[in-house]
């Protein structure tokens, strides 16, 4: 049974149609991407996949059960790290763990805490607070919070969106580290503009089509074996072939589309 | 450091400019007008000692603008005891805010002159009907910042402290007090000088002493450059309550 379940889901703002007939579903312990330019929509589709945002039409399952909040035993990173900026790196983590683990002892909060800042690498950063940290320290604090309460479930918002490419080629790693080592196996959906990073990281890959009312292509499989290295990738016979069928997609609204603007 | 002193000097210039005017004013054409040196000769036992307690309503300066500015602390603290969490309920729930929007909109422009009386008919005293009309007056700006300051959290966090399953009091505690203190100092600020605004005309109507009840009766004993004085001091210790007030909000900001 899939984990995560999009059935016909579509939202709209006002008249303005963003998704429509979105059918996806990641299986437990998959790594699954979904691949779309920017303003297409993508990170509705995730909020709509996590329960942030309720479908206006079809709708979204996980373990089998109808979704209504922020699933249990998820967790997120946003695009924009979304740390509370007045509270140091280390609290920042410990709300999390607070919220995940109530029964815990406050020593268990911190300890847990504290090992997940070192394990992105930040064990002597955690009073800073998110302001005086770079970009990429503060995804890191972010990626650690969303570890920290060991999920069963991962939604990944763009999560290097924002940063620069070396920076991103590192927590790319780190973060197919962390998901390799989590203290249980995590399902994942991540959203991304960059079709070498979801090759990078997924299991399988979706394109989502250019908006209004986009929508997914068929996914495809990524059979290159792990652990992968991003400067392989690039060259890799099998990745070429996954970038060219996402690249062309063709479904016959997009085929249409691109007809019709030429 | 000297275009700071070029300022400064300015600012001097402008002061004894508005003084010469003063001066001519009272020499031409308003001759009930106390003119500066007259203001200051009689003025000076209250400015030099002004701390000395000679009567109930014969008392230095600083001695009347501390009985006014407890005064103005009660009111205010009572005020934003009443304002901050009425801000927060307003700000956070729609229909809160559409069941009591319009009772504080036509609240808000009330005179204390008005309130006082209400004030003095409900609790018959001077001291408890001063307190609730500072109250009832400077309780807005907290109540309407606040309630700003609430919907205008970045949803972001509001995502946040949902995806970390905060309780209650932590959402409250760890999200919406720190992102709405900024509009809540803003909020006390203006509440205070609206409080520092009616102390004057609360105390002239209840003739309690402090700068305002002073003022009030030196008017009936005609004695003009008193009224001078007091005016210079509601004006001048009004300017450093929004100054002290400017600079924890500037420091709340920096977080």
């Amino acid at each position: 049974m899939a984990m995560i379940e999009l059935t016909g889901a579509g939202k709209s703002y006002g008249s303005r149609c963003v998704l429509r007939g979105l059918n996806l579903a990641v299986n437990e312990g998959e790594f699954v991407s979904v691949v779309g330019s920017s303003a297409s929509g993508k990170t509705t589709l995730l909020m709509i996949a996590c329960g942030l945002l309720p479908p206006d039409a079809g709708s979204v399952s996980i373990s089998g059960q109808p979704v209504t909040d922020f699933a249990p035993g998820a967790a997120i990173v946003f695009q924009n790290y979304s740390l509370l900026p007045w509270l140091p790196a280390i609290e920042n983590i410990r709300l999390a763990v607070e919220g995940a683990f109530p029964l815990w002892t406050a020593a268990q909060h911190r300890d847990q805490a504290e090992k997940y800042l070192h394990m992105v690498g930040l064990g002597t950063a955690g009073a800073k607070r998110p302001s005086e940290l770079s970009g990429g320290m503060r995804q890191r604090v972010a990626i650690a919070r969303a570890f920290a309460v060991e999920p069963s479930l991962l939604f990944l918002d763009e999560p290097f969106g924002a940063l620069d490419a070396l920076t991103r080629a590192t927590l790319q790693q780190e973060l197919a580290r962390m998901c390799s080592e989590a203290a249980r196996p995590v399902t994942t959906l991540m959203i991304t503009n960059s079709v070498d990073e979801a090759i990078l990281l997924s299991d399988r890959v979706f394109a989502l089509s250019r908006g209004p009312g986009a929508s997914l292509s068929d996914p495809v499989a990524v059979d290159i074996p792990r652990p992968r290295a991003a400067n392989m990738i690039m060259r890799e016979e099998a990745a070429v072939r996954i970038r060219a069928r996402l690249f062309n997609p063709a479904p016959v609204e997009v085929a249409a589309h691109v007809h019709a603007s030429a | 450091m000297k275009s700071r002193l070029v300022a400064m000097s300015y600012s001097l210039v402008g002061v004894l400019l508005v003084c010469g005017v003063w001066a001519l004013l009272s020499s031409v054409v308003a001759p009930d007008l106390p003119s500066p040196l007259k203001t200051w000769e009689e003025s000076r036992l209250y400015i030099l000692s002004p701390w000395e307690k000679r009567g109930e309503m014969d008392q230095g300066i600083l001695r009347m603008a501390a009985y006014s500015l407890v005064r103005v602390a009660k009111g205010f603290l009572l005020a934003i005891m009443i304002g901050a969490p009425l801000g927060f309920l307003l700000g956070s729930s729609p229909v809160f805010h559409r069941m009591f929007d319009p009772t504080i909109q036509v609240l808000r422009p009330i005179s204390p002159l008005a309130w006082l009386p209400l004030g003095l008919i409900l609790f018959r005293q001077s001291e408890p009907a001063a307190l609730f009309t500072i109250a009832l007056c400077s309780m807005w700006p907290t109540v309407i910042n606040t309630a700003s300051g609430v919907r205008s959290i970045p949803q972001d966090y509001l995502n946040v402290a949902r995806v970390l399953r905060l309780s209650r009091w932590k959402k409250f505690t760890n999200v919406w007090l720190p992102a709405t203190l900024p509009y809540l100092f803003t909020g006390f600020r203006l509440s205070l000088g609206i409080a520092w605004l009616v102390i004057v005309a609360a105390e002239m109507l209840t003739g309690t002493p402090g700068v305002g009840g002073f003022l009030w009766q030196e008017y009936n004993s005609l004695i003009y450059s008193h009224i001078l004085l007091c005016i210079l001091t509601i004006g001048i210790v009004g300017f450093v309550l929004d100054r002290l007030m400017g600079m924890a909000e500037a420091r709340l900001r920096s977080v």
